[in-house]
């Protein structure tokens, strides 16, 4: 976070403090507890993602924030003012929607003049304001198009400078890239990155898609069932998932399922000293912290087996093993392209990469 | 298409279709037909054409005054119907409140109800509140008469609206008052248009509901009726034959809006041939 903010915003912005707090909120529709008492902070500046499959919540809790919903109970807080009890037009809060939610009858520029009109904002100002707007999502050329003389993407660059064009404190944005093919996206990314950046806005970003939530945000929020699993940067929660949930929907990993006695942690045919108390136990191992042992040898604080490769997957750069260790354990394995494997082959691991994690 | 399919099957089928299409447009064809014809409704087949009747209609300035209040209470009727029809759609759509099934019902009972007995107890009503009848009767019982047809099809119009537009209108700071002017109002538009005209079309029309409630000034469809007690005369074939076709341009477009404002899947099913 290095970037100066084009554009600083007043009051209280300073990167890291706090710009909005989520105190407790739960949420209910009917019977049902879409959100389970959640806590989470957002500093100024950062981006975070809240991340989780569909029916986690994730959709409910921005709605929340934007104030399309009412919590149950729980308050949401910014920049020392109660948010939640605001209806949504108070809020200094705006939204990128999934499916964008242009206005049809409004052109390219009247869409991204109009939360400014609807404010009073002078008109001597507008109009330099949304060219601003249409040149940071490179849109200059498409000022007079209606929305459906758009492609998606457009759309999307469109939506995005709507809400950007009234410099909201803090941007929502709800899966807004799901709707794009893939080759968009990934560029959709990058400039979306870039930017946040650039304008130094905080962005709250939903998505399901873990990959993406690793290469965009500062903290992922990871939900699961309406409640926070782990809330971490990228690289903590892959290298330190808390839970075997957060291990295997961020990223792939084994895990391994066993027991501690006597400080030796015992898991299917593999065995390593570990200092801990006795009990059952699972442990997270990601594929890419096992590889070949060529000579068949081990260096202190390392776990070496002897395992049969039963598939092999080709990746390019990688390939993938599934190897059979024996006692009905398979692992998935990734190493370095290395040509054809068959047969029972040394693998090792560091003992400091199998991750203790909660069931 | 069909026509084809049918003669196929069976050339009975057509004739009888063809029958039927005949006895529901012949009369229409001959009233057409004889109002240009210079012998009037006798005399067949019409031999000598003429524009006359319609000279002597333009002239006749009764019509005119007939045909002027129609215009008023229907206009009035289309204001009035649309404004509490956008009302109630409106609560059907987005409240939720104890009794709205009952409420919808309501709404909904003068679609089914016989004219005669809307047109009945309007009149009882007027009468116990001590209203003379008028034109303003007329048009107080159209515009509550035809509320019905104005909710069902502003309805059908605000569920096919998209939600996510008013909320992305909150979100960008317009109040509900903003957003309703804005968005919903603009997105409704068709809706609106082809409602106006459907339910200008009905009140043009009206003899059951307007036969309890007309004071001394004639609409025209009951001047007409009026008229047609001294007997038929080619004059009325003339307008009759005019409000034939105006009515025709008005249903063609309110069809063509209407389709117009349904989303792709249900167009396709309705222009299915």
């Amino acid at each position: 976070m290095s970037a100066s903010p084009a554009n600083p915003p007043e009051q209280n912005t300073a990167e890291g403090a706090t710009l909005l707090e989520v105190r407790n909120v739960s949420k209910r529709f009917g019977a049902t507890e879409v959100l389970k008492n959640i806590s989470l902070n957002i500093a100024c500046g950062e981006f975070l993602t809240l991340l989780g499959e569909s029916g986690s919540g994730k959709t409910t809790l921005l709605r929340l924030i934007a104030g399309f919903e009412q919590a149950t109970s729980g308050e949401i807080w910014m920049g020392g003012e109660r948010l939640d009890v605001l209806p949504p037009y108070k809020r200094p809060v705006n939204t990128v929607f999934q499916n964008y939610a242009l206005f049809p009858h409004l052109s390219a520029r009247d869409n991204i003049a109009y939360g400014l009109r609807v404010k009073r904002t002078p008109v001597s100002e507008i109009s330099g304001r949304v060219e601003e707007a249409l040149s940071m999502v490179k849109m200059q050329g498409f000022a007079a198009s209606r929305p459906s003389q758009l492609s998606g993407g457009q759309q999307q660059r469109i939506a995005l400078a709507r809400a950007l064009v009234n410099r909201p404190q803090l941007l929502l944005l709800d899966e807004p890239l799901s709707a794009l093919d893939a080759n968009l996206r990934k560029q959709m990314q990058s400039e979306l990155k870039a930017l946040q950046r650039e304008i130094g806005i905080t962005f709250l970003f939903v998505t399901h898609d873990q990959e993406e939530a690793m290469a965009l945000s500062d903290r992922i929020a990871l939900l699961r069932d309406g409640a926070l699993e782990q809330v971490a940067a990228p690289r903590e929660t892959y290298a330190r998932p808390a839970t075997a949930y957060a291990a295997q929907f961020i990223g792939q990993t084994n895990l391994l399922h066993g027991e501690i006695r006597g400080s030796i942690a015992t898991c299917g045919a593999l065995r390593w000293p570990c200092e801990e108390a006795d009990g059952s136990v699972v442990f997270s191992l990601r594929p890419e912290a096992i590889r070949l042992s060529a000579d068949g040898k081990r260096q202190t604080n390392e776990v070496r087996f002897r395992a049969a490769v039963r598939q092999q997957l080709y990746g390019g750069s990688t390939e993938l093993l599934e190897v059979d260790c024996g006692k009905g354990q398979t692992l998935r394995v990734r190493v370095p392209a290395c040509g054809r494997l068959t047969g029972e082959h040394d693998f090792v691991f560091s003992i400091s990469d199998a991750v203790r994690v909660q069931e | 298409m069909k026509a084809q399919l049918t003669t196929r099957r069976s050339p009975i089928l057509a004739i009888y279709a063809a029958l039927v299409f005949a006895f529901i447009y012949f009369p229409i064809v001959v009233l057409v037909v004889y109002s240009f014809n210079r012998d009037g409704v006798g005399g067949f087949p019409p031999r000598h054409l003429t524009l006359s009747w319609y000279t002597q209609l333009f002239a006749d300035s009764s019509v005119w005054d007939s045909v002027l209040n129609s215009l008023l209470v229907a206009t009035g009727g289309v204001a009035l119907s649309l404004m509490l029809g956008l009302l109630a759609a409106l609560a059907l759509d987005r409240a939720s409140f104890p009794g709205k099934v009952l409420f919808r019902r309501l709404v909904l009972l003068p679609l089914i109800l016989p004219g005669i007995i809307t047109g009945l107890s309007l009149l009882m009503f007027a009468v116990f509140a001590g209203v003379q009848l008028s034109l303003l009767t007329v048009f107080l019982g159209h515009g509550t008469a035809l509320i019905s047809v104005a909710t069902t099809e502003l309805f059908a119009g605000l569920q096919k609206l998209d939600r996510a537009q008013e909320e992305a209108s909150l979100d960008l700071g317009a109040t509900p008052w903003q957003t309703f002017w804005r968005i919903t109002l603009p997105n409704l538009k068709l809706s609106l248009i082809a409602a106006g005209l459907l339910i200008f079309t009905l009140s043009m029309d009206e003899i059951a509901v307007t036969f309890f409630l007309i004071g001394r000034d004639n609409t025209l469809p009951l001047e007409i009726w009026g008229r047609l007690r001294r007997g038929i005369t080619p004059e009325i074939n003339a307008v009759s034959t005019l409000i034939f076709a105006v009515s025709v341009a008005l249903i063609v477009i309110w069809y063509h809006l209407r389709s117009r404002s349904l989303d792709a899947p249900a167009r396709e099913l309705f222009e299915q041939p």
